[in-house]
């Protein structure tokens, strides 16, 4: 991998609250290459989203006690007074959100807010804010821009809003763009639209992209490299196409059998995965998933995995206590249609781990 | 729009209608003494009081009074006379109204200044000393009443009985043109007065009103953008400004009804001492009109904070 734009370093968000401290991010570490892509795949609650925010500064006010790094181009956010953090945010990092109308300021025209988004970092005057506007609005693929500049948010389709969005984050030609689960809260027409745009973007400017998503099918068009995370941990990371071929964690394994994927035979059935995400106040001890994992061993609930490279594979790891060997065997049972139960079943009589 | 507008004028005319006639209905039922035996002087012939109640139109039954009353404002313009001064209803509300608006529109400025910063401040140092002690010092100010919390001012800081010799005191005001300086102190007690309820109410909502919007995703969205926290801020005010602008019309109602008390505390020969007085005498029809500027100010209000709502809030439409 080149020189990283973008390395996290063992950073830990916590935030204190009345019931106790949430360990909202746990110590993780990923990187991202110039123009590259990286997925962040987890459910809700799982610091996906709390960890771009913090790269941004904007969990600082929320009371966050944060260590680690965040290395952007050699210079570390986090120690970052405000004030030069300010000149990093929409200006070298950009960030959309998952609802752009909440995320789009209801009283202002949407032109106004590019324009704010321009002036904030650069000294350019309202007409010529205004025209790069209607370029910016045009580039990210809404018609008549000239017109739609005028128009408030809510004149717009979520699409549309989306793309307004996409449009704002690009004002001012940011080197990485944080997308926050940018297509939830879109119709499936309109999300392979925005995924598209966003890769033609990428294609164009050649910025790097973080998407954070719940969906691993959203980051298997998009992303070089995948980080599952849990609890707010990673527990898996991998290129993309090593986490769809070998997938390590028994969580990434859940997270790929409840995909709905046109080519399966519709009456195999969806497997969920059972429970939900853990307490980020009392975490569960050992593995943080083993409430949850169908292969848990007893010893399981008290041995913290660390994340290890996966044998054979350098840029590989995973944070899980079952055997290599064990891993591989479940998978190809599940890759086969089998259910846990079933896998595990097939493995006892082979004397298991 | 102008439907719309139009529509709420019509129906406000209705109300001041039925404002009329509760009005009337008040002022006949309750015992607040025949207009015409107090004319009348001390130890009056029967038939002079009668002569009075023929010449004040009082000898007429009630329909017939309020029928004619209603005739002469709605269709000629015409309110009345006063029973003791005869002068006409419309040169006393005329003479007292400067008054009145400078004390009120004074005071609306006092209170929208005084309440929109508080709140805005006290939203974004939540839970500090300074948030506790205003939202505190604004329950106080609520559970004030006005004439007691003029008196206090008075005693405190009027030239004449203060114990702090300060502002001018009752009795001290004096027309804009006369004199702006002796015109502008003699009112700031007056104003602060008056404002204090509405602006302690507004401080309150104001802060909740923007407690919420600054959690709002685009208050979010502002700050990934790299906007200075000033400019966030004011993306924030421009948001809270919004529900707190409906509000605005009901309190209208809360200031005129506090000039009443206020022009009688501080001696300021206004409309709402005008209504005072006319009550205290009986005085029907200057009552009547008072009441009835009163009204049609609130109903106004009311449909200008509409039309500003529209025109604030680009997602409004009536229709």
């Amino acid at each position: 991998m080149a020189e990283a734009l973008l390395r996290v370093e063992d950073l830990r968000v916590e935030f204190p609250t009345e019931d106790g401290v949430v360990h909202a991010v746990d110590g993780i570490t990923y990187q991202v290459a110039p123009g590259k892509t990286l997925g962040i795949v987890g459910e809700s609650g799982s610091g996906k989203t709390v960890s771009s925010l913090t790269t941004l500064g904007l969990t600082r006010r929320q009371g966050a006690r944060i260590a680690g790094k965040i290395l952007f181009e050699g210079r570390d956010l986090v120690a970052l007074p405000e004030s030069e953090l300010r000149a990093i945010r929409g200006n070298e990092i950009a960030m959309i959100f998952q609802d752009p109308l909440s995320a789009l300021h209801p009283l202002y025209k949407v032109g106004r807010q590019l324009v704010e988004a321009l002036q904030a970092h650069k000294e350019i005057s309202n007409s010529k804010a205004r025209a790069r506007a209607v370029e910016l609005l045009g580039l990210v693929g809404i018609p008549d821009p000239g017109r739609r500049v005028d128009e408030y948010p809510h004149e717009f389709s979520g699409g549309m809003r989306q793309r307004a969005m996409i449009a704002m984050a690009l004002a001012n030609d940011p080197k990485l763009l944080i997308a926050d689960e940018p297509t939830t809260a879109l119709d499936v027409t309109v999300q392979a639209q925005i995924l598209a745009l966003m890769e033609r973007l990428q294609r164009e400017l050649g910025m790097a992209i973080i998407i954070i998503t719940h969906d691993l099918g959203v980051v298997a068009e998009m992303a070089d490299d995948i980080a599952v995370m849990y609890a707010g941990r990673i527990v898996e990371t991998a290129s993309a196409q090593s986490v769809f071929s070998g997938p390590q964690h028994p969580y990434t394994w859940g997270l790929l059998k409840s995909i709905p994927r046109l080519e399966n035979d519709r009456s195999e059935e969806l497997v969920p995965i059972p429970g939900t995400p853990p307490s980020l106040i009392r975490p569960p001890s050992g593995c943080h998933f083993h409430p949850r994992c169908a292969y848990a061993q007893p010893d399981h609930a008290r041995i913290d995995p660390n994340l290890e490279q996966v044998p054979g594979e350098p840029t590989h790891f995973v944070a899980c206590l079952l055997s290599p060997e064990e891993r591989k065997r479940l998978w190809s049972e599940l890759a086969a249609g089998r259910v846990p139960e079933q896998a595990l079943a097939a493995g006892s009589g082979e004397g298991g781990v | 729009m102008t439907a719309y507008v139009i529509r709420r004028l019509v129906w406000g005319l209705a109300l001041l209608i039925i404002v009329c006639g509760l009005t009337f209905v008040l002022f006949r039922v309750l015992p607040t003494g025949n207009p015409a035996v107090l004319r009348a002087g001390r130890d009056p012939q029967p038939h002079l009081i009668k002569e009075i109640e023929r010449v004040l139109g009082l000898d007429k039954s009630l329909p017939a009074q309020f029928w004619e009353y209603l005739k002469g404002v709605f269709l000629h313009f015409r309110f009345g006379y006063s029973y003791y001064s005869r002068q006409s209803v419309l040169s006393l509300i005329g003479e007292r109204l400067p008054a009145t608006i400078s004390l009120t529109l004074g005071a609306a400025v006092v209170w929208m200044i005084a309440g929109l910063s508080v709140g805005i401040v006290s939203a974004l140092k939540r839970r500090t000393l300074w948030d506790r002690g205003a939202m505190g010092g604004a329950l106080v100010l609520i559970s004030a009443p006005e004439f007691w919390l003029g008196l206090l001012v008075l005693l405190l800081f009027s030239n004449d009985i203060g114990k702090l010799k300060i502002f001018p005191g009752s009795g001290s005001y004096v027309g804009l043109t006369y004199d702006p300086w002796k015109w502008f102190t003699s009112l700031i007690m007056p104003w602060c007065v008056l404002a204090a309820g509405s602006a302690a109410v507004f401080a309150r909502l104001m802060r909740g009103s923007m407690i919420e919007t600054m959690e709002e995703d685009y208050i979010r969205t502002a700050r990934a953008k790299g906007l200075r926290e000033r400019a966030v801020i004011r993306q924030g005010v421009r948001s809270s400004i919004n529900p707190i602008i409906t509000l605005l019309a009901l309190e209208v109602g809360v200031l005129l009804g506090g000039a009443v008390l206020i022009e009688s505390v501080f001696n300021i020969p206004g409309v709402g001492a005008l209504a005072y007085h006319s009550i205290v005498q009986s005085d029907f029809e200057v009552v009547q009109g008072t009441v009835l500027l009163a009204s049609m100010f609130i109903i106004l209000a009311n449909i200008a904070a509409d039309v500003g709502y529209a025109y604030l809030d680009p997602r409004v439409r009536y229709g």
